[in-house]
């Protein structure tokens, strides 16, 4: 009797984490406008643009840490820099945001941004020409990060570094940019870096309206960014780097080169992250060098874990979860809340290895037993 | 002929070349390979694996030392040695994993291995490792689709639908490897007899000429030891198999011709009742 090959899987079968997380998506989508635009503000169902804006920055949280997943969780690559490429992508969109104040600035200088003119600059430096263009910042949100993944990947992952040390040289990676960053002569702001905003393509960034369209786009972003990250990991390549995060060296005694595969998804991770870094920055307005310090893209990998590697929704939801508590415990006990994301960490490996979403997946087979 | 044959002059063929017909022989190599390497040497059409003289050194000590080995079309060649003999690092030198210092290893007399990576290496020769090394989180069927997809290349992978193997190879090679039954479980979930049949399987998949098999039979039941037996003995022919085994027993079995390496360099060669009457073979192995 022949045996059936294996139907070629779609990217949503079998996959009700997923659908869930695309339905809590497009509910916010629908009910935030609304209940912020629509019901007058002091009614009890009014959804102030605080709490819009809020929710806009975890839904960048989860495209973030969705990228982060698809390295980690299918790869097997744990990056511990992977906030750099958020902040570069937040950085290149800040700098538009910069050329978009003009003269409306401290020093009215339609030239030269703030804090070239407090340091004496007498013209722009060639790295920051375009940036007044809208399309150009956008095409080097994607195009800065992705081009430093593929440079780092390409020297890592031929030289096969792997394991530990991969993750020591990713977060000195984002180390060292922090402290680039920081220098005032690197030209990006230094320790202050980018803020006081004032327009995106025009539109107000303090408008409510304004507000409500980029939570609205960030939702976008990260279905799209979630069904870009399934359909690779469903498609044979997925497999092909499943099994390399299970038996690299299998793999290329195989005859894949999986330098390639592992350079190729890392890249097209970057690329995600730089993009929640652009839609981040006009939400929270300002970008600075703390963006790249390695505790954040050490949070990044909590969220993960504590959401359930390997999941992709499961990412979405760790990084809502763990913000949702990060927003609530810095305003009751700031000082408690590395304690509390210590031990979180501490109670997920132990108690929950595959966290919320195996979690989730465990009660689900109970019920059916 | 215990002693590897040796080479009168770096250009001459092989002695046992000059056997066939030499009108023949140049013929094929003709036909075959119109660019044959100039300067180098001519590694005869017979031997699909060929290394010569070959040296690895790793921090002073020599793992491999002037090793020379040839293994024919279709041939089913043990090679036994003590541990440190130099088995792995050989293996690690013919699929591009190691280069050696000096010395030559050619497939199919043409094509030099250590110009070649691993990956480009693997559709010529696959390599089965002794820790059997399958994707466990794939099932059985996914694992050949894997190691059987024409096209190895990223983008092809991500958005072909139809690079895979036919089906039938898949069935052919699930029948070989006897785990039918098994299809649609995970590897991980299989035994580790199993496991090692399905990563012979993965290679047969990538349709190579040679097959390494590095320790097949460790850690299996005597039924399973008689199953790859059989199966690696039904293999030769079609293939040319090299099996690095340490289970007398099993070598006894199966090989019609054996190698013994010692401290990186040929000790003798030749058939099992030969090997085990050579003095120094007993002496440095099987006297052990």
């Amino acid at each position: 009797m022949p045996t059936t090959l294996p139907r070629s899987r779609r990217w949503l079968d079998h996959e009700r984490g997923g659908y869930a997380l695309l339905a809590v998506v497009a509910l916010l989508a629908i009910v935030v406008p609304v209940f912020n635009l629509l019901v007058p503000e002091g009614s009890a169902l009014h959804v102030s643009t605080f709490m819009v804006t809020l929710l806009g920055k975890y839904l960048c949280y989860a495209l973030l840490a969705i990228a982060l997943d698809l390295v980690w969780g299918y790869v097997g690559i744990l990056s511990l820099g992977h906030g750099a490429f958020f902040a570069l992508g937040g950085y290149a969109m800040g700098m538009y945001l910069m050329r978009q104040i003009g003269a409306r600035g401290v020093y009215g200088n339609a030239e030269l941004p703030d804090f070239m003119v407090f340091l004496n600059w007498d013209k722009l430096p060639w790295y920051w020409y375009g940036f007044d263009q809208f399309w150009f910042a956008m095409l080097m949100v994607v195009v800065v990060p992705g081009i430093l993944a593929f440079v780092f990947g390409w020297l890592a992952f031929r030289s096969r570094v792997t394991g530990v040390y991969l993750s020591i040289i990713t977060q000195a990676l984002t180390y060292a940019l922090m402290l680039a960053f920081f220098r005032n002569e690197m030209g990006f702001g230094g320790n202050n870096g980018l803020t006081d905003f004032k327009e995106l393509l025009g539109f107000d960034l303090q408008n409510d309206r304004v507000r409500v369209a980029l939570f609205l786009i960030s939702a976008l972003a990260l279905v799209v960014g979630y069904a870009a990250c399934r359909y690779v990991v469903t498609s044979k390549l997925g497999r092909v780097v499943a099994a390399i995060r299970d038996a690299e060296d299998r793999v290329r005694f195989t005859g894949f080169r999986t330098d390639k595969f592992k350079l190729w998804v890392f890249t097209l991770s970057a690329v995600l992250a730089g993009i929640a870094g652009a839609l981040y920055v006009p939400q929270v307005g300002i970008i600075n060098p703390t963006e790249f310090q390695p505790l954040n893209s050490i949070e990044l990998v909590v969220w993960v874990a504590v959401g359930g590697r390997g999941t992709l929704y499961g990412a979405a939801l760790g990084a809502a979860v763990v913000n949702y508590a990060k927003s609530t415990f810095t305003a009751v006990l700031p000082e408690a809340w590395l304690f509390v994301l210590g031990a979180l960490f501490v109670l997920v490996t132990v108690a929950l290895p595959k966290g919320l979403a195996g979690f989730a997946s465990r009660f689900r087979r109970l019920r059916h037993a | 002929m215990l002693e590897p044959a040796r080479h009168a002059s770096r250009h001459a063929p092989h002695p046992s070349a000059v056997e066939a017909t030499a009108a023949l022989a140049a013929r094929t190599r003709q036909a075959d390979y119109p660019r044959a390497h100039t300067g180098g040497i001519d590694a005869p059409h017979k031997w699909v694996l060929y290394l010569d003289k070959i040296s690895v050194s790793f921090d002073g000590f020599r793992a491999l030392n002037d090793l020379n080995l040839y293994i024919e079309v279709g041939e089913l060649r043990c090679v036994i040695g003590p541990n440190g003999a130099g088995k792995t690092t050989m293996m690690d030198v013919i699929t591009g994993k190691t280069r050696p210092d000096k010395g030559q290893a050619f497939f199919n007399g043409s094509i030099d291995l250590l110009k070649h990576n691993e990956p480009e290496i693997a559709s010529w020769i696959g390599r089965k490792f002794q820790k059997p090394s399958v994707f466990v989180n794939h099932t059985v069927l996914e694992n050949l689709e894997l190691a059987g997809l024409r096209d190895k290349r990223v983008w092809p992978t991500l958005v072909k639908k139809m690079t895979g193997p036919d089906r039938e190879r898949i069935d052919a090679t699930l029948r070989t490897i006897g785990l039918v039954d098994h299809a649609s479980r995970p590897a991980g979930a299989l035994s580790h007899g199993q496991k090692q049949w399905l990563e012979i399987g993965m290679l047969l998949m990538q349709n190579p000429r040679v097959l390494l098999v590095d320790e097949p039979v460790a850690g299996m039941t005597k039924q399973e030891v008689e199953t790859t037996a059989e199966l690696l003995t039904s293999l030769a022919g079609e293939h040319s198999v090299v099996v690095v085994e340490h289970d007398m027993e099993f070598v006894r079995s199966i090989a019609s011709k054996v190698t013994v390496l010692h401290q990186g360099h040929v000790l003798a060669e030749g058939r099992m009742d030969q090997i085990q009457a050579d003095s120094r073979v007993i002496e440095v192995y099987l006297g052990e």
